[in-house]
């Protein structure tokens, strides 16, 4: 019954999208407020279909309704409840019932919420995001049904890769698609904003909030998709440049651009029509990597079942969407006002720079994952690129990009002085040098380039705390209302730039000093390493609700022991994984994952992580400052809407 | 020149689009291998079974023959190995190289899971598989009775693969002179 209450909820969802574009985008053009207004009715139901088609395949999951074909082939009765939940956006049909249902979920929100907006505005935002609907509706009915029924009826169905039973995973598409899909909001305000032929400030304070609400949860996403691919792969590493990989970490490098420029435009009028580019490219980015996951275009270590054929209806959707609202900016984009002037230094000035480095960056990583597609074209040799390549393309914009990014939040805006500037800075230099120092003291001189990578840690740590520092220092008379009327923004700001600095102390630790050792090890066996001694204390099986576990137990004496770690091998039904073992300090981590039986004892992979921790505290440190400063921006739609009840805030992502 | 920077945008996506259209047609598994249409690089190997002799480049000549990379440490191998077996009983004629691991751990592989192999060899140094240009097991070389590499497979022979791709191969191998 739930299947097919979904299948009619999709298709009702996917006529009311229809009807949604059509109505809005038609009043919004002939000023129609009746059918702006039906338009805005088709949203919000259009959001309860969606919901109710995504908890019918949830139903069907948690009751293991194995006659749903999707259900058979990604559940099984052994799996525990939490699973056969989270197996609902596990497979591919599944993830893009995900990705409508939020898409949906944030139309019916700017129909809801949206109301302080010019209403042809808020109708052609609408209108887009019900094209975008239509699209990915049309794509999940006609090629990737999840509510097809199978007969005759399996007893048992196959389970979910073992490998995505795991919370960090579990949690982490969700997450993406509140980013990706956050991004279309923003895309649909600015093919809107070409439409109406008007940006304003009150274009951007629209547009921000929905931005910081996209960037928050990618970054979380991106984060626990880095921690999972770190404990749960068993290769004691954290960043791969694999395609998928990349694919989320394209729109973020413009997100985050994006985030900065539509500052610039909210409070200075300027960047207006860059600003509408980085928020159309954003959202393709987004598209490029659902196409790039489903379509089989390149081979990666996490790609779905792929399908060309898929492959070609979303690229069908990128062509129709990025190309036709490129199209409506060339043709737009030159009659926008240009916005106000500024001086070259300037924070805005500053935050140009940023785009410019960000963007090289986001190029860069294109180039990166498409090398083989692109090669193949001009000749027909087959190369794709790996580490190497970025750590000679992306590490030398990068750096530089982190070393100027103290200076953004110490310039004034429209101009100001290099001696002015130099001396805001002053403090945060002295305490890079100091860090430098004291690199160069522990390490010595062969550890020069890491020395200078921990100062740049410290720089822009230091360099964010300064700023509230500095706007306290101002205000010591009174120190306490200084602190107090401290707008969130600015805490979000300090939080995010201090995020950074922590995740390169924690790249540095690992990249510079992490060390690594491979043995056969027979129960009793001990070794020695980085400063501990080891011990294979016993190997023995264990029972879990759906594997079964080769539990190995090691002692570990010396540095930060003695403790007792336990490396676990499972195999499931179908397949086996390697739940490592770790020590996790913030100065570092024991790894230690155990391997295949050999010659009467087990094959054991240790590393010693140095500060690897921090990598992932950074990154939600950065999220945390991002969801400070969406707790500040809400207040001030509040009063710039005149009428600050709670209920007309815009409800940023869930 | 304000109107020039603004088209330029859907410009480099339609550049961007038939590449993509283009990629999407060819398959990314697969990776030429130089060797096709010239013969083995010359190598001798190890015994990999303890009572029987290794074998060299040049025995593989006289009859089409597959030589099928393996290890025991590789997980897709133990798929591929129950068509292998089939094969064997078919009369196909396998020959096997150990890649990357002592004879001792190969050895007890093969008595564990059966043995498709005419001939076995083992190359413990990874010397032989680096001038077959081997990027990771199972792979397998169809070679034909001048002992010239005709096909490379990458990754496991599924039953799919042999019925579409190399049986008809080596059913064509076998009528050349």
């Amino acid at each position: 019954m739930a299947a097919e209450v979904g299948q009619f909820a999709l298709i009702l969802a996917l006529v009311l999208a229809v009807v949604q574009s059509g109505a809005t985008l038609w009043g919004a053009g002939r000023g129609e407020p009746v059918l702006m207004a039906l338009g805005r009715a088709a949203a919000v139901l259009q959001g309860g279909f969606v919901i109710l088609a995504f908890g019918c395949l949830a139903v069907s999951y948690v009751a293991c309704d194995f006659s749903v074909a999707l259900v058979a082939e990604h559940s099984n009765s052994q799996q525990p409840l939490a699973y056969r939940f989270a197996a609902t956006w596990g497979s591919h049909e599944g993830s893009m019932l995900l990705w409508v249902l939020i898409l949906g979920i944030y139309g019916a929100a700017v129909a809801l919420f949206g109301g302080t907006l010019r209403e042809t505005l808020q109708a052609r935002v609408l209108g887009v995001q019900g094209l975008i609907g239509v699209a990915f509706l049309g794509f999940l009915i006609f090629t990737s049904n999840p509510f097809l029924r199978l007969s005759p009826v399996p007893l048992e169905g196959t389970e979910l890769n073992p490998l995505l039973q795991d919370p960090g995973l579990v949690s982490h598409p969700p997450l993406l698609y509140l980013g990706y899909v956050g991004f279309s909001v923003a895309f649909a305000f600015a093919v809107a904003a070409l439409l109406e032929g008007r940006v304003d400030a009150a274009w951007a304070r629209w547009v921000r909030p929905w931005v910081l609400a996209a960037w928050v949860p990618l970054t979380c996403g991106i984060t626990l998709g880095s921690l999972w691919a770190y404990y749960e792969l068993g290769w004691g590493g954290w960043w791969f440049w694999d395609p998928v990989e990349n694919a989320s970490l394209m729109p973020w490098l413009l997100g985050t651009a994006l985030l900065h420029s539509s500052l610039v435009l909210e409070r200075r009028g300027a960047l207006v029509s860059w600003t509408i580019l980085l928020a159309i490219l954003t959202f393709s980015l987004s598209l490029v990597g659902t196409f790039l996951v489903r379509s089989g275009i390149l081979t990666s270590v996490h790609a779905f079942a792929v399908d060309p054929k898929r492959g070609i209806y979303i690229l069908g959707i990128i062509a129709v969407t990025t190309g036709a609202a490129l199209g409506l900016y060339a043709w737009r984009a030159p009659s926008l006002r240009t916005g106000a002037l500024f001086a070259p230094l300037s924070r805005e000035g500053g935050i140009t720079l940023n785009n410019l480095f960000l963007v090289a960056l986001t190029a860069t990583v294109f180039l990166g994952t498409f090398s083989p597609v692109f090669i193949e074209l001009v000749g027909s040799d087959k190369i794709s690129v790996g580490p190497p390549y970025y750590a000679r393309t992306f590490a030398p914009l990068a750096i530089p990009l982190l070393a100027l990014v103290v200076f953004g939040p110490m310039l004034n805006w429209k101009r100001d002085t290099v001696a002015t500037v130099l001396r805001r800075v002053r403090i945060p230099a002295a305490m890079a040098a100091v860090a430098v120092l004291i690199g160069l003291i522990t390490v010595g001189w062969k550890g020069v380039v890491s020395a200078l990578a921990l100062g740049l840690a410290a720089w822009l740590v230091a360099g964010a705390a300064a700023i509230p520092a500095r706007r306290w220092w101002a205000g010591r008379a009174n120190l306490r209302r200084a602190i107090r009327t401290t707008p969130p923004a600015v805490f979000g700001l300090s939080l995010a730039h201090a995020g950074l600095g922590l995740l390169l102390l924690g790249i540095t630790g690992v990249s510079a000093w992490h060390s690594d050792k491979v043995l056969t090890m027979r129960p009793g066996d001990s070794t020695a390493f980085a400063g501990r001694t080891i011990t294979l204390d016993s190997v023995g099986l264990a029972d879990g609700p759906n594997y079964q576990a080769r539990q190995a137990r090691f002692e570990i004496t010396g540095r930060g022991g003695p403790y007792t770690l336990v490396a676990e091998r499972r195999a499931y039904a179908s397949n086996q994984t390697t739940e490592a073992a770790i020590h996790v300090t913030p100065l570092g981590n024991l790894y230690i994952s155990g391997g295949d039986e050999q010659d009467g004892g087990i094959v054991v992979r240790l590393w010693d992580h140095p500060l690897i921790v921090w990598i992932w505290i950074g990154g939600f440190v950065m999220a945390f400052g991002g969801l400070v400063s969406l707790c500040d921006r809400r207040l001030r739609l509040g009063v710039a809407a005149r009428a600050p009840r709670p209920a007309l805030v815009p409800a940023p992502a869930e | 020149m304000r109107r020039a920077l603004a088209i330029l945008p859907v410009g480099l996506l339609a550049l961007v689009l038939v590449a993509f259209m283009v990629g999407l047609r060819r398959d990314p598994s697969i990776l030429p291998s130089m060797l096709i249409g010239k013969p083995l690089p010359a190598f001798a190997l190890a015994p990999l079974r303890p009572d029987e002799p290794g074998f060299a480049s040049a025995d593989l000549t006289g009859e089409p023959v597959m030589l099928n990379v393996f290890a025991s440490w590789c997980g897709p191998c133990k798929e591929e190995h129950p068509v292998l077996l089939q094969l064997k009983s078919q009369g196909v004629k396998i020959v096997g190289l150990d890649w990357k691991e002592d004879a001792m751990a190969g050895a007890r592989w093969l008595a564990a899971n059966g043995d498709p192999y005419v001939r076995a060899g083992n190359d413990a140094s990874g010397r032989t598989g680096i001038d077959l240009g081997v990027s990771g097991v199972p792979e397998t070389f169809i070679l034909d009775r001048q002992g010239r590499v005709r096909y490379r497979q990458v990754g496991a022979i599924t039953p799919e693969v042999w019925s579409q791709t190399i049986a008809p191969l080596m059913a064509r191998l076998r009528a050349e002179s």
